[in-house]
Formats: structure tokens, sequence, C-alpha cells
């Protein structure tokens, strides 16, 4: 049986990450490829860069931070942010990552989804989704709403349907980030994160609300995740990813515990 | 079987078929030479060879069969060279896949099968392609898996799924709703469906032992 998959996420903006993380000693460290290198030696499954700039500079920087990465770490690793044509993907997959995630510019353009997924196969698109609760209404049956541009616009359309529209567009995975959960470290949304895995064949991976490890055992059970985001419960080293993994092993998730 | 020295460049086969420097970068990371190359005189003179690849098993065998990497493959497998296939790689090693109802190399005797689209475990429904980390219970005495821990997982992304005529052929077995054949091992020639290069530590040690690998299956 697959394992659930723990994947710290980390944002960087100009090369940088956006927060410094404290390490052992206490040491702040902005650069994200020793912070990769770090979660992946604690055993990471996966690990999402988040690129927050928005110039054309800012983005040749982060191409060369994806080619450090890819050369200091050797697991899947994903990369989002400001990809909003194909060969935005394919400098980013050619500098070594394994997936790339569009969420705004694919709410703009659902084809690029499928000229994605036609250029590089469904395995490489993730779809990323800023999803808020609302009175369900005829437009919004299943009482979940898209929002885009990190959450602040509305757009009125209706998170499962355009869930479901992306896996057949080529989408082959769904990374849904729940803005009312996150930065709450309260837990993740289980009913979100439920109802969207049960109505997709494809893998679901839970973001927003981790604050501590019985919160990941939650999602990755009643929420029937496939994986969980965390960040700043392993940024902070509240946590480090192994004790996660102990605790979820321990509890009898399916955990890939020898790296 | 001839032992061959681990010195000498590691070729890397390209077809067309995907990103193949994710491999290099992992042999780079290893200190092992390599070359991505579709020139079969240099792959000639590759001591080894890694035969990667992601993609649909239709459209590698239209591409290895108009380059002619196609009888280049089948001849350094019978010359005893050491050969890695990985993922595609490895699928179209066999006779047949089931995807795009593709004839393939025939190197290896076996076909390339779908999962069934009602995989389930568990009264759980399995979503497909299989993708994630999954454990690979590895034949023991090989010596491209030598010291890889018990229980040791590796990174999957697949919908195919070889299936060797002979079992014995058979060097490694996952569950995925069913039990199957993750990896084959037969003489000079090893196969996984995994993706070693992206499975952290253990995945990082069958490359290494493949680079000092002298092509024989006894230890």
């Amino acid at each position: 049986m697959l394992s659930k998959r723990i994947i710290p996420c980390l944002d960087v903006r100009a090369g940088k990450l956006t927060k410094g993380i404290k390490f052992q000693g206490n040491i702040d460290i902005g650069d994200p490829v020793e912070v990769a290198r770090e979660y992946y030696e604690q055993g990471a499954d996966e690990i999402v860069f988040y690129d927050i700039t928005a110039s054309a500079e800012g983005r040749a920087i982060m191409i060369d931070v994806v080619k450090r990465v890819a050369e200091t770490i050797f697991i899947p690793f994903s990369v989002g942010g400001g990809i909003r044509t194909v060969d935005d993907m394919r400098s980013v997959i050619l500098a070594g990552a394994e997936k790339v995630s569009v969420n705004t510019e694919a709410v703009k353009n659902p084809a690029l989804i499928a000229e994605g997924a036609m250029a590089f196969g469904s395995q490489c698109i993730v779809l990323g989704m800023d999803v808020r609760k609302v009175t369900p209404t005829p437009d919004m049956p299943s009482g979940y709403e898209m929002v885009i541009h990190g959450g602040r616009t509305p757009t009125g359309i209706d998170a499962l349907g355009w869930a479901k529209e992306a896996e057949r567009l080529g989408a082959g995975e769904i990374c849904l980030n729940s803005i009312d959960a996150d930065g709450t470290n309260d837990g993740y949304e289980l009913d979100l994160t439920a109802l969207i895995s049960s109505h997709v064949g494809i893998p679901v991976i839970a973001s927003g609300g981790a604050g501590k490890s019985e919160h990941l055992f939650d999602v990755l059970t009643r929420g029937k995740a496939d994986a969980a985001l965390i960040a700043s419960m392993v940024h902070y080293r509240t946590y480090t990813i192994s004790e996660i993994k102990g605790f979820l092993h321990g509890h009898g998730v399916k955990t890939r515990m020898n790296w | 079987m001839k032992d061959r020295k681990r010195t000498g460049m590691i070729g890397i086969v390209d077809y067309r078929a995907g990103n193949l420097t994710s491999v290099a970068r992992a042999l780079a990371h290893l200190g092992e030479p390599c070359v991505i190359t579709s020139d079969p005189r240099i792959l000639d003179d590759a001591g080894r060879i890694i035969f990667p690849g992601v993609g649909a098993a239709g459209a590698a065998m239209a591409n290895l069969r108009e380059t002619g990497l196609d009888e280049h493959l089948r001849k350094w497998v019978r010359q005893g060279k050491p050969v890695l296939g990985i993922c595609l790689g490895t699928q179209v090693i066999f006779d047949h896949s089931e995807e795009d109802d593709t004839d393939c190399l025939g190197i290896v005797p076996g076909k390339v099968r779908r999962f069934p689209p009602d995989l389930g475990s568990g009264g759980q429904r399995l979503k497909i392609p299989h993708m994630g980390w999954n454990r690979v219970a590895l034949r023991k005495g090989h010596p491209v898996f030598a010291g890889i821990p018990e229980g040791a997982e590796f990174f999957f992304v697949h919908a195919y799924y070889p299936a060797p005529a002979d079992e014995t052929w058979a060097a490694g077995w996952t569950e995925y709703g069913i039990r199957f054949c993750s990896a084959v091992a037969r003489g000079n020639l090893v196969a996984v469906q995994f993706h070693p290069e992206k499975s952290g530590r253990p995945g990082l040690a069958i490359l290494a032992n493949f680079c000092r690998w002298g092509g024989s299956d006894a230890q």
C-alpha cells in the first residue's frame, strides 16, 4: 500500500525563504536549498516550493534555486507560483522539478491544465485550490467557493465542481488549501478534504491549519487525504518531520519510516 | 559473464521519453561520470547502460525503432553489458504492453498490464496511477540490491506494471490492491518500475550498486 506523504511547504521570494527557519543552535536559515536538504534528511516525502516573486528577474532566480535543489535532494518536489504558460512549466521541469502547480492562472485559463498535461503528462500537473466555506447556493451546491489571488478574490465558482473539471482536463493531483483553516493551527478542514477526495480519482494533498501531529492523523484518516502539507509546525521547530512521522506510524497510519 | 571494471562512462539512453536529467543528477551526486545521448557509438563505448523514461509505451517504441536504438538495446543486453531499466524503460523490455497495445523489445519474455479499474484494498477504492511511496520486497543476494534495508520504500508513478513470463525473474514485489512485480533481474539486466533517482537514500544505494556491478546476478 502507498504511504501517506508528509510534505513541507517553503515560500520563496527572490531566492530566499520569506521567513527564516530556525535550525539546530537556533541559526536562522534563509536559503531554501539548505532547508530543503534538512527536511530531506528528516524524511520529508516530497517538498513544495511556492514562488511569491512577481518580477521577471525574480523568476530567473527561482529557476536557479530549483536547479540547486535538484542537485541536493533526491525525492520529488514541486514548484508553484506565477506559472502562466506551458513555457513557464517547461523551464521549471527542465530545471529539475517533478511537478508544477497552477492555481489562479488555471481558474482564469483552464486550458493551461490540459496543455500542461499534454506536454508533460498528468503526473506533472498539480492543481492548487484556495477554498472558503460559503452558504450553499444553486451555483455553489457544495458550500465551498474557489478564491484566487492568494485568497483575496472570490470567484463564485463551486470548489467541488472545479476539482472535477480540473481532473477531467488532466490535473494529476490536487493541493487543497482551506483559507478558513490556514494560519489557525487548529487543524485541517476535514469536511472539505473528505468531500473533494471522495469525489475525484486523483490524489489530494490537504493544506491549511496544521498545528500538531494529531491534525495530520485526522486529515489522513477521517479527512481521506493522500498527503498532508505542513509549514509553521516544522519551520518554527515545534516538531521535526521525523517526530510527526513517528507519531503517525505509532497510530497505525502507513508512513515511510526508512529513509 | 565477463566482469567489467567500474571505470568508464555510464550511458543514459536518450530516446525522447521525458526528462532524463534527474538520473544524471543522481549519478553526479554519486560521483559517477555519465552521458545522456541517443548516439549508439557513444553508448557502445559506455561501460554500462541506464535505460530510463517516462511517458507512453507506443511513442517510446516508435522512437526506438525509428532511431534503431531497439536493435542496439538488444545487442547490449546480449553482449553482457550491465543494463538498468527504470520505469518506462523497464516496461518496454518485455514482449508487449497493454498501453497503446504496443509490441515492445522482447528482451524479457512477458507482458505489461494495466492496473484493473476496480482496484481496491480493505473496501477502499485505490487511485490509478499508483503514485507515491511504496515498499518493495527485494530479492536477497542480488548485488544491485545489496544493503537495502528491509521495508525500504521507493517512489512510483505508473498505471501499468510488468508481468514477466517466468516469476523467478522477479527481483522485487509490491502490493497495491494486487501484488505486482516491481523489479526484474536476469543475467546482466536489472529493471525497476520505481524511480531510484527520486527515492532518497535507498534509491541512491541501488544506483551506486549498479555502478559497481559486474553484470552477474550471482553474488
